[in-house]
């Protein structure tokens, strides 16, 4: 192996090496500007890690605890980072345990490649050992996905793989590789990336005139409202979005996965949208004369009762992927395109302008939310902690700058609710599929692909003991995360749906836990449980001033609940302040 | 929910990358929404490489339209259209086999193949096999006609169509294939066209 490396990089271009499979992959890892895998090796999958063994200068391997957690660290490395996340696993266990992440991957648009092993080719389709139909299992869950059985294929397949899992709107996909075609040796040319497919057109030609129809809605508007998504971060396009905002004036809100986007404390940022949202911009969805919907996708979580929604507002739709416009909510233009392309446009036609009287009926809403809800959340009058109060505190003591990866659950509402997001690229969360167990490995990514940031990873309770054995992961690799468990004993988002619309029928929501800091201490992890506000700054000073990774519980109030709240089923007008 | 959701019969044509797999992923965009497949065909097309499906559902065209969309994004799907009965020509094509004793002695068979413009495939001792190509109805007529006489078994095509007002996938196709590798994207035009002849 060695000196077929050397080889590949003294041959000049166009000359033939021969080289496994396997090597063919990491090369073309290398080529694609991979710097970290996460993965787990397995008898289907060793040809690749054996190859690994001579690239371990070139690329770095974390070594996770299950391959849910590898593929959760692949997702938080591309959302931090901007790039592809690279995950390896082994047939038929390794390969479906990917499911979820692969899933939750899909649904939020993050770039991915996953590099699964599977049986010789002869033994496809016989039930061998640790054979599962990988291609069939992950089609509803990838963006496209390919199963290789001759390494001849390997250079052209992994190049298809990287250009379709970044290009237009991103996706996870899966290249699922036969043992014999990791072995075999084979001529290899080069690496060539990929930028065409004949059958693929990632992105949609942008029409002036719809760019046209939309300026001219935007300056006639009255009451215009931007709703914006991760179409803007993923397009990297938050300077130009800033700037268009800027320019028309127009009170913007953000879905969870559009947090950061623009810091939360411009002007012009109203807040939150969607079931835990604020409460000016549920209700004023249903009062603005021009709805501008920006790389986001109107989630069912976001629109409540669609017959509902927005009736009265003309809809601006901007979104890469044609087959989002008009799926949930009817647009009056629809602006086809990359947002990075799209907004430079549509600034350069709207008029210069500021909504003052329209703006001051977001921060009237915000005032009533304030006194209703969010000043009790942040200064609690009991003894007890609240969610709230640890954010507040955290903001205080990060300035904003810190990258915030939420599990699923209340603390994952109140985080986004309350975190304070100054810099892009800073709130990693599981938005369209919920996955608990998400935080914990996305936090270890997360680090990787922001090595200069600070990461803290938010997590229930319950959503901890999913994935708790990546504290092993962490121990290996001396990453440093910052955990934080707001422990309220509870399943709490379960909780309160229980106690608000089951008349406190608490079925199976009441969870143990085991002494969380002696559970990090085993994997050398410091930590500390505090119960007290008095501890909470200090707690989180020596938390934050730690060299690596440390643990926090903060025991917080049991039975306490999110709001502002859209109950399932109604209109975002209908949105309770309790 | 009070919306009027007229459905009808319409006619996916999808033009394809001739891809493994492809079949399931294209399959799972209906069976994720419970929506039957009343009828699918898949063959290569008249261009090298590719493969061209039609698929028949009864759907609004509301669904049909999001649907479209979602079979467009495959990566592997070069184009998608759909359209109702009135906007295709479309056969299906019929087998029939009856016993050829039954058949000789009871029937009329020129009769029999005059008016439903069949015609006998394969004659031979033990039985006879007739074709018929055309709509539902037609191909429906013949049966009822011949199960008096013990008709052993018979098979029935998926449809396949034609679209009447397209210029065909051909040139379009010749574009595509003319088009370099590059940065910058191509085609979309029909985006424009949403309602009528629907791509993207
Ligand atoms: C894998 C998975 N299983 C179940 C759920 C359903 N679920 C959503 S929130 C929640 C409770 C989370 O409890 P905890 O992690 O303690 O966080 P809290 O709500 O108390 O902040 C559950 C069970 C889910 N989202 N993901």
């Amino acid at each position: 192996m060695e000196v077929a490396q050397q080889e590949i990089e003294t041959k000049p271009a166009q000359e033939t090496v021969n080289i496994t499979g396997s090597a063919a992959v990491l090369e073309a890892l290398i080529a694609e500007g991979t710097d970290t895998i996460f993965g787990y090796p397995g008898g289907a999958i060793m040809p690749i890690y054996d190859a690994l063994y001579d690239y371990n200068d070139r690329l770095n391997h974390i070594l996770v605890r299950h391959e849910q957690g590898g593929i959760h660290a692949g997702q938080g490395y591309a959302r931090t980072s901007g790039k592809v996340g690279v995950v390896f696993a082994t047939s038929g266990p390794g390969a479906t345990n990917l499911i979820t992440g692969l899933a939750d991957a899909q649904i939020d648009s993050t770039p991915l490649v996953c590099v699964t092993g599977q049986v010789f080719a002869h033994l496809l389709g016989t039930d061998a050992f640790q054979e599962t139909d990988v291609i069939n299992i992950t089609t509803p869950v990838t963006k496209w996905n390919y199963q290789v059985t001759d390494a001849n294929e390997i250079p052209e397949v992994m190049a298809k793989a990287f250009y379709i899992a970044k290009s237009g709107r991103p996706g996870p996909v899966l290249i699922d590789i036969t043992k014999n075609a990791q072995i075999q040796l084979f001529d290899y040319k080069g690496y060539t990336p990929c930028n065409h497919i004949r059958s693929y057109r990632p992105k949609p030609i942008v029409r002036p005139q719809y760019i046209q129809e939309a300026a001219d809605l935007i300056n006639k508007a009255e009451k215009p409202f931007v709703l914006f998504g991760q179409g803007v971060l993923l397009g990297k396009a938050e300077a130009e979005f800033k700037a268009f905002v800027e320019k028309a004036g127009v009170p913007s809100a953000w879905t969870i996965l559009g947090a950061g986007a623009i810091p939360t404390e411009h002007p012009l940022n109203v807040g939150m949208l969607g079931m835990h949202g604020n409460y000016g911009p549920n209700v004023l969805t249903n009062e603005c004369d021009v709805l501008i919907a920006i790389g986001m996708r109107f989630d069912d979580r976001v629109t409540g009762r669609l017959d509902k929604y927005a009736k009265q507002a003309k809809v601006i739709h901007l979104d890469i992927d044609p087959a989002e416009i008009d799926k949930n909510v009817k647009s009056t233009v629809p602006v086809w395109g990359d947002c990075k392309e799209t907004l430079p446009l549509l600034t350069a036609l709207v008029e210069e302008k500021q909504h003052i009287e329209w703006l001051a009926r977001f921060n009237d809403y915000t005032r009533q939310e304030v006194e209703a809800v969010i000043h009790n959340e942040l200064n609690p009058t009991t003894d007890e902690m609240t969610m709230g109060e640890v954010l507040k505190e955290l903001n205080a003591l990060t300035n904003g700058d810190a990258v915030i990866v939420t599990d699923v659950g209340q603390h994952q509402m109140v985080a986004c609710r309350y975190a304070r997001f100054n810099q892009t690229r800073s709130n990693v969360t599981s938005g369209g599929l919920g996955t608990m167990g998400f935080a914990l490995p996305a936090a270890i990514g997360a680090k990787y692909g922001a090595q200069d940031r600070t990461v803290v990873a938010i997590i229930g309770d319950g959503g901890f003991q999913m994935t708790c054995q990546e504290l092993g992961t962490i121990m290996q690799s001396g990453v440093d995360v910052k955990i934080i468990i707001l422990n309220n004993h509870f399943l709490g988002m379960v909780r309160q749906w229980q106690e608000l619309f089951n008349q406190r029928r608490y079925s199976f929501v009441d969870i143990e836990s085991p002494d969380f800091v002696a559970l990090a201490a085993a994997y050398r992890i410091p930590g500390k449980s505090i119960s007290e506000r008095t501890d909470l700054q200090g707690a989180l000073k020596e938390m934050l001033s730690t060299e690596g990774s440390f643990l926090l519980e903060v025991n917080v109030t049991k039975e306490n609940n999110v709001f502002p709240m859209v109950p399932q089923g109604c209109s975002v007008s209908e949105i309770r302040l309790k | 929910m009070s919306q009027d959701i007229e459905k009808k019969e319409f006619n996916i044509t999808i033009y394809t990358e001739n891809q493994v797999g492809l079949l399931n992923r294209i399959a799972i965009i209906f069976t994720r929404r419970k929506i039957n497949i009343d009828s699918l065909n898949t063959s290569p097309s008249e261009v090298d490489s590719i493969h061209r499906f039609n698929i028949v559902i009864t759907e609004s065209e509301e669904v049909v339209r999001k649907l479209t969309r979602q079979i467009e994004k495959q990566v592997e799907v070069l184009k998608v259209y759909y359209n109702t009965n009135e906007d295709i020509i479309w056969q299906e094509l019929a087998l029939y086999k009856v016993s050829t004793d039954v058949i000789a002695e009871k029937v009329s068979v020129e009769r029999l193949l005059r008016e439903n413009g069949a015609r006998a495939v394969v004659i031979r001792k033990d039985y006879t096999v007739f074709e018929t190509t055309g709509h539902r109805e037609e191909t429906d007529n013949l049966i009822s006609i011949l199960q008096p006489y013990g008709l052993i078994e018979f098979v029935r095509s998926a449809r396949v169509a034609i679209i009447k007002n397209s210029e065909g996938f051909n040139t379009k196709l010749r574009e595509f294939e003319q088009l370099q590798p590059g940065e910058e994207v191509m085609e979309n035009e029909y985006l424009n066209k949403g309602q009528k002849v629907f791509t993207m």
